[in-house]
């Protein structure tokens, strides 16, 4: 080989390889779709909790005196169904997982980079129809779109919020298919199944759940917008039709779609955790095939939502049996989390906080779960703030606890920043004090009896109520910080070391911002993952060697 | 042999052709589910109203469904000659099958097309002016063609997509200097192809036969 004379520039990062317009929306590169979707799912983030400020502050005062009962009906609808089909699911895996599947296999890219790309666009389309929906007078329903109410009675937009879902739901499924494929084909040399980071394992299980779920829900939205277009009566009781039977349906995806945003999530604390306690990870096999269980599990349980719709006893008990099932897996990750932490040297960096807030607030969320999964509970706290409370202590407390973790852990990665880290740390810790204070109350409330989805309510829950709303102007406050300070800090030019948290992992060999095809040569993997050196276990070796 | 061109994110034709095939079997997968649901909401509906079911199934052109099942199968057999004549650069019979196969998939929407006519003139189609004498509750016998329209109109929608992918096909084949360079790509339309087949296998039984 006679290249010499060739000048060894270093090649520019995957953010310095274009600056039109064109080399953003037309990208193949899956570190910029990430960044497309981290944008995107941003914007869809605040229009979300807009809605939600303005159902916390109606709800400060017993009368409906902010807005209407039907406006009210609007928010609450918006705030669900944006912050479920465009924020939660798509967040981890399509920011985070996009931007890490290729890097931390060793890939140079998705198996599928045009898909990849097809699936913002479609993302983007659903998007837009439903932001639409809203403008066009907003959909009443609740993001359940429980029928006969959603096809027969509903005046509001629900046919382009119904077809926003529909669409969005394909880039979910191409995602899937995208990190399915590249996850068994695309491995470098060395990388073997039980080598992969956490992280992977818990994308692919959720990965599972994108491509089987997410049809079922597609096929269900067809036939509601089929009965509303047509008025032929599918789930119509008055014309033979069974609404049992779209609930059914709606809850086999539904219910799974709860582990597409908590299955990420965890594989992001199983990546802080051990990093941040400088130790290995406990129990790595149990972690990696507690994500699959969860997955599978997961398409088995979706009948306890429907404990009043009907049911016959023994299909309730089955349904009760098996949700009580998930809280295994679950448990099996949070004791291994702990182990790893109890034998390790803990740095409190804003990562590890977000993470150790994730899981505190799971466990709280987890277990509130078996209570709505006891049958006899259950009809007690059914459509109560209960439920509202256990379902957000996963998805907020859980999902985008870690969501945030993982931008933070992995920013400097993104973009070769290092952002301030006491605004960091206060921000994290801002966001878990708001964040019970918002949600614990409405424990309290849903077992005094206070119903879900009404605008109004007895004077003497105002307190409990006044605690929530204030809790909630924390939480908002702690969601805007961050945005604050990650974008002040890509004013600087890069300046991060390839690894400035010392951790494992090969995402972490490669510069910061990675170049465009990640690797110059594939790499090659020679061990098992986490191979953190605990300075505890190191410095009492020493000592042992005298 | 020449082989299709590497993409970038792959390091060679083999690991290239695994991707191509998993991502078209995790694909079907998908679809499984996607027409799961319909014969869920199917199979809830028919135990509900078994006697209805069976009357309405009488109204249907049961030979035109059969007449069609025998083109499908007979265009998935064209398919499986093409995929094999592409395999061993055999240019000529492969674009010939392919041709073949889109032809037999037009004649099954057609002849799908002459049924929903003759349905829409019997007032077998559901709505407004849906026929009323029925033995049975007309709403119970209602639901059975709601469900054959949109399982069958489905089916047709992806009949459509695969007619559409098979020309594609063809053309690239034709245009091709090297025949074997799109051979893994037919395949995968095959598998695509042979899965709304199959569909259609699930689809007669129970809509045509089930009196």
């Amino acid at each position: 080989m006679t290249t010499a004379g060739t000048l060894a520039l270093p090649k520019p990062s995957y953010l310095a390889a274009g600056w039109s317009l064109r080399s953003w929306f037309l990208t193949l590169d899956h570190k910029r779709i990430a960044i497309l979707y981290l944008a995107s799912i941003t914007a869809f983030f605040f229009v979300g909790g807009a809605a939600a400020v303005l159902m916390r502050l109606e709800l400060a005062t017993p009368e409906s005196d902010l807005v209407t009962s039907g406006v009210y009906n609007r928010l609450f609808t918006i705030h669900g169904t944006i912050m479920v089909w465009f924020f939660l699911i798509p967040s981890i895996p399509a920011v985070l997982g996009n931007f890490l599947v290729p890097l931390m296999i060793g890939a140079r890219d998705l198996a599928f980079p045009r898909l990849n790309l097809l699936s913002w666009y479609l993302f983007m389309l659903g998007g837009l129809l439903a932001v639409g929906a809203i403008i066009a007078g907003g959909v009443d329903t609740g993001w359940t779109f429980y029928t006969p109410y959603s096809t027969t009675y509903a005046n509001s937009a629900v046919i382009p919020m119904a077809a926003g879902i529909f669409i969005s739901g394909f880039s979910s499924i191409l995602t899937g298919m995208n990190f399915i494929v590249t996850v068994h084909t695309m491995r470098a040399p060395g990388m073997t199944w039980f080598r992969l980071p956490l992280f992977i394992w818990s994308t692919y299980a959720t990965s599972l759940i994108f491509v089987l779920a997410t049809p079922v829900l597609a096929i269900t939205l067809v036939l509601i917008g089929v009965e509303r277009v047509w008025g032929v009566g599918i789930f119509d009781p008055s014309l033979g039709g069974d609404p049992v039977l779209f609930q059914h349906l709606f809850w086999f995806y539904s219910h799974p779609a709860v582990y597409i945003m908590v299955l990420p999530a965890m594989g992001v604390v199983s990546e802080i955790v051990p990093c941040f306690a400088s130790n290995r990870i406990f129990g790595y096999r149990f972690i990696a095939f507690s994500s699959v269980a969860i997955a599978v599990l997961g398409f088995l349980v979706w009948g306890h939502h429907m404990f009043v719709a009907g049911l016959s006893l023994h299909a309730s008990l089955v349904f009760a049996l098996l949700s009580f099932l998930v809280a295994i897996p679950s448990a099996v990750k949070v004791f291994n989390w702990m182990v790893t932490l109890r034998n390790g040297t803990i740095r409190y960096r804003t990562p590890m906080l977000y993470a150790l807030g994730f899981i505190g607030l799971f466990t709280i969320g987890g277990l509130t779960g078996l209570y709505l999964a006891s049958l006899a509970v259950d009809l007690h706290v059914h459509d109560t703030y209960f439920v509202i409370a256990h379902f957000h202590y996963i998805m907020v407390g859980g999902a985008v606890m870690a969501y945030l973790g993982g931008i933070h852990f992995w920013w400097p990665k993104v973009t070769g920043r290092t952002y301030s880290e006491p605004w960091g740390i206060f921000s994290a810790i801002l966001l878990f004090f708001g964040f019970n204070l918002t949600f614990f109350p409405q424990f309290v409330l849903g077992y005094l009896g206070m119903v879900r989805r009404v605008a109004e309510y007895p004077p003497e829950f105002q307190v409990l109520n006044v605690l929530s709303s204030a809790g909630a102007s924390i939480l908002g406050l702690a969601y805007l910080v961050p945005l604050v300070y990650l974008t002040r800090s890509l004013i600087r030019p890069p300046s991060v070391g390839s690894n400035p948290w010392n951790a494992t992992g090969l995402e972490w060999g490669t510069p910061s911002p990675p170049t465009a095809h990640n690797f110059d040569e594939p790499p090659v993997v020679t061990g098992p993952p986490y191979e953190y050196e605990n300075p505890q276990a190191v410095a009492s070796q020493e000592a042992q060697n005298g | 042999m020449a082989e299709a061109p590497l993409a970038h994110q792959f390091d060679d034709i083999v690991q290239q052709r695994e991707a191509a095939g998993l991502g078209m079997w995790t694909f079907l997968a998908t679809e499984v589910l996607f027409f799961g649901g319909l014969f869920t909401a199917y199979t809830v509906y028919r135990m509900s109203y078994p006697d209805a079911f069976r009357e309405a199934c009488h109204h249907l052109y049961m030979w035109l469904g059969a007449v069609n099942t025998a083109v499908l199968l007979t265009s998935s057999w064209t398919m499986a000659l093409a995929v094999r004549a592409i395999a061993t650069t055999d240019r000529r019979s492969g674009i010939s099958s392919l041709l073949w196969t889109a032809a037999l998939g037009t004649l099954f929407l057609l002849i799908k097309g002459v049924e929903y006519y003759l349905d829409l003139r019997e007032q077998l189609v559901p709505g407004a002016g849906f026929r009323t004498a029925w033995s049975v509750d007309p709403s119970h016998a209602q639901m059975y063609f709601v469900l054959y329209f949109i399982m069958t109109g489905l089916h047709a929608v992806h009949m459509l997509v695969g007619v559409g992918a098979v020309l594609v096909m063809a053309f690239l084949v034709w245009r091709d200097s090297q025949v074997t360079r799109r051979a893994n790509a037919v395949e995968m339309t095959g598998l695509y192809w042979h899965f709304v087949d199959i569909v259609w296998i699930f689809l007669f039984p129970l809509l045509y036969l089930v009196a």
